[in-house]
């Protein structure tokens, strides 16, 4: 990690758990953002859809969180931290399909079990940890390569 | 094919976006789960879905479709299209099943004559 480079862009986002009326403002407001930075449109669909499902999972299992970005000329950082339940079996979280949404979460389109591993596959690197009772950290990074 | 004869053939009842309907139409998604959409949708797609909640905005917004289209006559909750409104984005609904929404916009937009289908 080159953590010396000069950020052309950051922010940071708080998030409130279980408002879902707001779920995905913060995700626009990082696209929009991204957009006026002048990222290739690859990146931002990427940093967006990261950011998006970092977002959903603070809302649905976290009290609150919060999301922050940091764009280098090499690549986009994203981490999103909560206070929130913790995840007791990573492992098992990050298996397509495996869920512990609520019905009222499922009703709404979330809840699948793909959010984790959408993040891991639209990340260039994931890292996940996490505590029971205090929350979990996120931490990304998508590439940013010439050409497109 | 732009979205305003997919709405004129389909017979979609038009809740926002008036403006939007030039938009021309290459491909499409359909599904429900918005993790799904999110992944595999792209740009530009026109989105099938059954889902009513005011996330539906959010996800295609996120990804710039070109529209969502309600199946089965699904009503948009209230802050569903004060959303759409806002965001300026084509919210339709259809009377017909999703199947039958998908076979025909997929026929008219990559089947027929000599047109090769250009699935992404």
């Amino acid at each position: 990690m080159h953590v010396h480079e000069k950020p052309i862009y950051e922010s940071s986002h708080t998030v409130e758990g279980g408002n879902f009326d707001e779920a995905g403002k913060v995700a626009s407001q990082i696209k929009a953002n991204l957009k006026k930075v002048g990222l290739r449109k690859d990146v931002i669909m990427k940093a967006a859809l990261v950011a998006y499902e970092s977002e959903i999972n603070i809302v649905s299992y976290a009290k609150k969180g919060m999301i922050q970005i940091s764009v280098t000329a090499q690549k986009v950082n994203i981490e999103a931290i909560d206070e929130g339940q913790g995840i007791p079996d990573i492992n098992l979280a990050m298996q397509e399909g495996y869920s512990t949404a609520t019905s009222k979460i499922r009703e709404m389109g979330f809840g699948a079990g793909m959010g984790l591993c959408n993040i891991k596959k639209f990340s260039d690197l994931f890292q996940i940890t996490s505590e029971i009772g205090k929350g979990t950290h996120l931490k990304m990074v998508i590439n940013i390569v010439n050409g497109s | 094919m732009d979205l305003a004869s997919i709405v004129k053939i389909l017979n979609l009842k038009v809740y926002s976006g008036m403006d939007k309907l030039n938009r021309s139409i290459l491909g499409g998604y359909t599904g429900d789960l918005l993790s799904d959409v999110m992944a595999n949708s792209q740009e530009g797609d026109i989105w099938v879905t059954r889902q009513v909640h005011q996330n539906i905005v959010a996800v295609a917004s996120l990804k710039d479709h070109a529209g969502i289209i309600l199946v089965h006559g699904a009503e948009p909750a209230k802050d569903t299209l004060d959303k759409a409104i806002k965001e300026n984005i084509p919210l339709m609904v259809s009377e017909q099943s999703g199947f039958e929404v998908v076979g025909q916009i997929y026929a008219l937009i990559k089947g027929g004559g000599n047109n090769a289908v250009t699935g992404h």
